[in-house]
């Protein structure tokens, strides 16, 4: 017998599947309702502490992977990974891509006709530390154009990845910038209800801020919690 | 009047909360599919799509080296499939299991008497091609309790992510015909006449079959977790 300690359900600021401005959920999206299953040792458990002997090295400076520093703003990203109760959540890995300073992707698929950086891939890892901190250096993307609809613009942003302790917490998200006037424009951001789209969006800190070198910005990432009270397996279904 | 929350940003306390999810979008094969994150078993490259990118961009791909694991050998590929049937060419697709023995390689497995393999993890990540197939070289896991102590039939525990999913969808594969389906506490939650998208078909020895419909006939069935 085991013990299983249950993660929160999604909160309110969760966006729904279908989002219908958003053209590409419309076919993309679950029609049936989904089938709620109590958690058991498969969803509590996640590949964690082990990222490293399943992806290999931290990769923190996505600004130093080529000859020569990338076109830019360098700015700094930092902040700590929590739960839902603000404890951290130490060791775990986050994934980090984006676009160079032009808003474009090095992805082959990517056809927009703006400037490829051979300086900048856009891709890098890190790990929080034992408080769930994390820090990670890089340029400032572009805004680009998408085909959603006419005029279409993604606001800058950074997409990140967590696996967090568990399956049942795996998170991909989107930060954005402050003062960034296509954020409420953009239907994956305003996917997300407001006030908790704002969650999303970066604040600068001349604390973070690195004298004469970059610009900072302060990013928590709070992942599901879990639940006070442990659940023993055989309480039944 | 409409309150004006854009003053609001992720330092305020106010909002404290879960982080929202946002889609993978079209364009995450440089950051997030690994070389060898699809081979859970071997060294091969499975996973990553090198040709949508200039190699000098491959930056993250490296697969550490593993020791063989226990445990029979078994290759899962399937289809993802939209709304009108078509494939889904810029999906990814990760699996979550336990070893042959039925132990999760998670600090939050505490069971000693089940033993751990040093040669497996059990997560896996795979990138559809154009066609949108996806497929893994893994092991075929043991079963772990579940609820009311029942041991759970095996099992892999599976996330969808893509262009158009604003959110993860949770899915799990179970083997068709294998042990324990009859029993499985999570399999008998899911209304008979869909329960069918849960299992995974043989195909040639060792083989299986697992497409997921993420919308309209056949639909997968995705859980609220
Ligand atoms: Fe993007």
């Amino acid at each position: 017998m085991s013990l299983v300690i249950p993660y929160a359900r999604e909160d309110a600021g969760q966006p729904p599947s279908l989002y219908p401005d958003y053209r590409s959920t419309v076919l993309r999206s679950p029609r049936q309702p989904l089938v709620h299953i109590p958690p058991t040792l498969t969803e509590v458990t996640g590949p964690a502490g082990c990222w490293d002997r399943l992806m290999g090295d931290a990769l923190a400076d996505l600004t130093a992977q080529h000859r020569a520093p990338p076109q830019g703003q360098r700015i700094v990203v930092s902040g700590r990974v929590l739960d839902e109760t603000a404890r951290p959540v130490p060791d775990t890995v986050i994934e980090i891509w984006q676009a160079n300073a032009a808003g474009r992707y090095i992805h082959s698929k990517d056809d927009w006709d703006a400037p490829l950086d051979p300086n900048f891939t856009g891709a890098g890892r890190v790990v929080t530390d034992g408080e769930g901190r994390y820090r990670f250096v890089t340029v400032r993307p572009g805004a680009y154009p998408w085909g959603n609809h006419h005029n279409a613009w993604r606001p800058a942003h950074i997409h990140l990845s967590l696996l967090g302790p568990g399956f049942a917490t795996r998170l991909v998200t989107q930060l954005y910038f402050p003062d960034d006037p296509l954020i409420e424009i953009d239907p994956i951001a305003n996917a997300v209800p407001m006030p908790y789209r704002q969650r999303l969006v970066v604040r600068f800190d001349i604390d973070t801020t690195v004298p004469n070198w970059a610009l900072g910005y302060l990013f928590d990432i709070v992942l599901r919690g879990r639940q006070a009270t442990p659940m023993e397996d055989d309480h039944g279904h | 009047m409409a309150t004006d929350n854009r003053g609001l940003d992720n330092q305020s306390q106010e909002l404290f909360g879960q982080t929202p999810s946002q889609t993978v979008g079209p364009f995450f094969h440089y950051g997030l599919p690994w070389k060898g994150g699809a081979d859970l078993v071997g060294q091969s490259g499975m996973g990553a799509r090198p040709d949508l990118f200039p190699p000098e961009h491959c930056v993250l791909n490296v697969a550490p080296p593993h020791a063989r694991p226990e445990g029979e050998v078994i290759e899962i590929t399937g289809r993802v499939i939209d709304g009108e049937g078509q494939p889904v060419p810029d999906a990814m697709v990760e699996i979550w299991q336990a070893n042959a023995a039925g132990r999760y390689a998670s600090p939050d497995d505490v069971r000693s008497d089940v033993p751990l393999d040093p040669g497996f993890i059990g997560f896996g990540r795979a990138a559809t091609g154009a066609d949108g197939v996806y497929r893994f070289r893994t092991i075929r896991p043991g079963r772990v309790p579940g609820a009311g102590n029942v041991l759970q039939a095996p099992h892999i525990a599976v996330s969808v992510f893509g262009r158009g999913l604003l959110k993860r969808l949770a899915t799990r594969l179970y083997f068709a015909g294998g042990e324990g389906n009859e029993e499985d506490p999570v399999l008998a939650l899911v209304p008979a006449e869909r329960r069918a998208t849960l299992l995974a078909e043989p195909q040639a020895l060792g083989a299986w079959r697992f497409d997921i419909v993420l919308q309209g006939d056949g639909e997968t069935v995705f859980f609220d977790l």
